[in-house]
């Protein structure tokens, strides 16, 4: 039976990490490859980088650090963050990456997602859709980290990135982002009804219930979060084994 | 001993050879080429494969007398190969994705879209399953059954010799997700990023 992932995420700003884990062991607590390797030695399921380096000159710094972690660790990698062309999906798949996450690009031009998945596989790409309520059951696709509106619908466009090729969609909701109160749900649920490819679940995590509902009244194929791992709350193994006396089926 | 990851531009290998050369730690002389001579030299091969059956093979037949060096190699003069994700696919007499594709033909079978049950099943089957071993396999040694590892792909390999399957895992039904025959060895899994266990299929291999 396959099970249900776990992905924590790792922001990271001009090659250091943003929110990080708050473990006293840490020689160096900005670095984001002893904390990947942290997070895949506990069980994490996949690692997911987040590039929010504003700049396009410091690409060369997220790509050195996916070399340093494709080489420590043995479990699917995702970057996202200022993907924006063929050439910059070569560069993060060559460094070691596994998988992209594309966002504006996407929601610029559709075909984009087809000219990747064309020419990567499906497998690695993955759309990042950012999406903000904004009547009862209607959610827009937002870009800029919520602060542009596009005008488009957020269940049309996953169906779309799906219609193009994306093998996977990552979907955070803004309005949860950062508030700990729980992915919504809502939008979870018409998400992975309009669509037949996986849905990661982003935003909003505060506890492991949250993570429980992600997966259980969303439909979500895996959840991801953030700060719930960064500041120690919880370890990933305890996540598990919550889910699991749960009868969420995961990789224990 | 000479290991080769055979390079033919299909799609991101950076994880194989990773993984390879993390569990070779300099015992073993890695090669990523898709020389003719350095595969032929070789004691053993690593077939990976992303992307579609049908850009996978044209790859392979891109490159002047690749397809029948790794054919001289594991059919005729049976050293280990191992296949992975579309590299086991290609093992296959045909596949169906994007189009019909005359694969290598050197396990019986075809390579069809895993039935999901109209929509009951997402696809692509991604993320973590367990394996069921179905007959003892040289790459599973020390391997628990049910043990789990990472999958990624809509195709599925059905041989018509049910007998090379060593392992299935459960998707909507049973995949084959590995299959041995003599020296040819295939995992539809990717042990490259599975985890130490993972790193224990790849280790087994390499001490054939």
């Amino acid at each position: 039976m396959l099970k249900n992932r776990i992905i924590p995420c790792l922001d990271v700003k001009n090659g250091r990490v943003v929110k990080g884990i708050n473990f006293v062991e840490l020689k160096d607590a900005g670095d984001p490859v002893e904390q990947a390797k942290i997070y895949s030695d506990g069980g994490a399921d996949e690692i997911c980088f987040l590039d929010i380096t504003a700049s396009n000159e410091n690409r060369e710094t997220i790509i050195d650090i996916v070399r340093k972690t494709a080489k420590e660790c043995f479990v699917p990698l995702t970057v996202g963050g200022g993907v924006r062309s063929i050439q910059n999906i070569t560069d993060l798949l060559l460094a070691g990456a596994d998988k992209v996450s594309i966002n504006t690009a996407a929601v610029k031009d559709v075909s984009f997602i087809k000219e990747a998945s064309k020419k990567f596989g499906s497998q690695c790409i993955v759309v990042a859709i950012d999406a903000k309520k904004v009547s009862d059951n209607k959610w827009e696709v937002f870009t800029h980290g919520g602060r542009n509106k596009t005008g488009i619908d957020a269940i049309e466009f996953a169906k779309q990135v799906e219609a193009n090729g994306a093998g996977e969609i990552l979907l955070t909701s803004m309005d949860r982002d950062g508030t700990k109160s729980g992915y919504d749900i809502d939008l979870l649920r018409e998400i992975t009804k309009s669509t037949n490819i996986p849905v990661i679940a982003s935003g909003g995590v505060g506890t492991l219930d949250h993570l429980y509902d992600g997966i259980v009244k969303g439909g979500a194929s895996a959840v991801l979060a953030a700060s719930i791992f960064h500041y120690g709350e919880y370890e990933i193994k305890e996540a598990k084994e919550y889910l699991n006396s749960k009868n969420v089926s995961v990789r224990l | 001993m000479n290991v080769t990851i055979v390079d033919y531009q299909s799609g991101n290998i950076s994880s194989v050879i990773n993984s390879f050369t993390e569990v070779a730690k300099g015992n073993v002389n890695l090669e990523v080429t898709s020389d003719i001579k350095k595969i032929k030299s070789s004691d053993k091969i690593v077939l990976p494969g992303q992307g579609s059956f049908k850009s996978c093979v044209d790859s392979l037949n891109s490159i002047n007398e690749l397809v029948d060096t790794l054919k001289e190699f594991a059919i005729i003069y049976k050293k280990p190969l191992l296949g992975i994700c579309v590299g086991l696919q290609m093992f296959a007499d045909v596949g169906f994705e994007e189009a019909e594709t005359k694969g290598l033909g050197w396990i019986s079978g075809k390579v069809s879209k895993i039935d999901n049950q109209n929509g009951k099943f997402k696809l692509p089957h991604i993320g973590w399953n367990e394996i069921e071993i179905q007959k003892e396999s040289k790459i599973f040694k020390d391997i628990r059954n049910k043990s789990h590892m990472y999958f990624v792909h809509s195709y599925e390999f059905i041989p018509e010799d049910k007998s090379v399957i060593s392992a299935t895992t459960d998707y909507s039904s049973q995949i084959v997700c590995s299959v041995e025959k003599d020296n040819l060895f295939g995992t539809q899994f990717h042990p490259e990023k599975s985890d130490k266990i993972g790193l224990k299929i790849i280790d087994n291999f390499i001490k054939l």
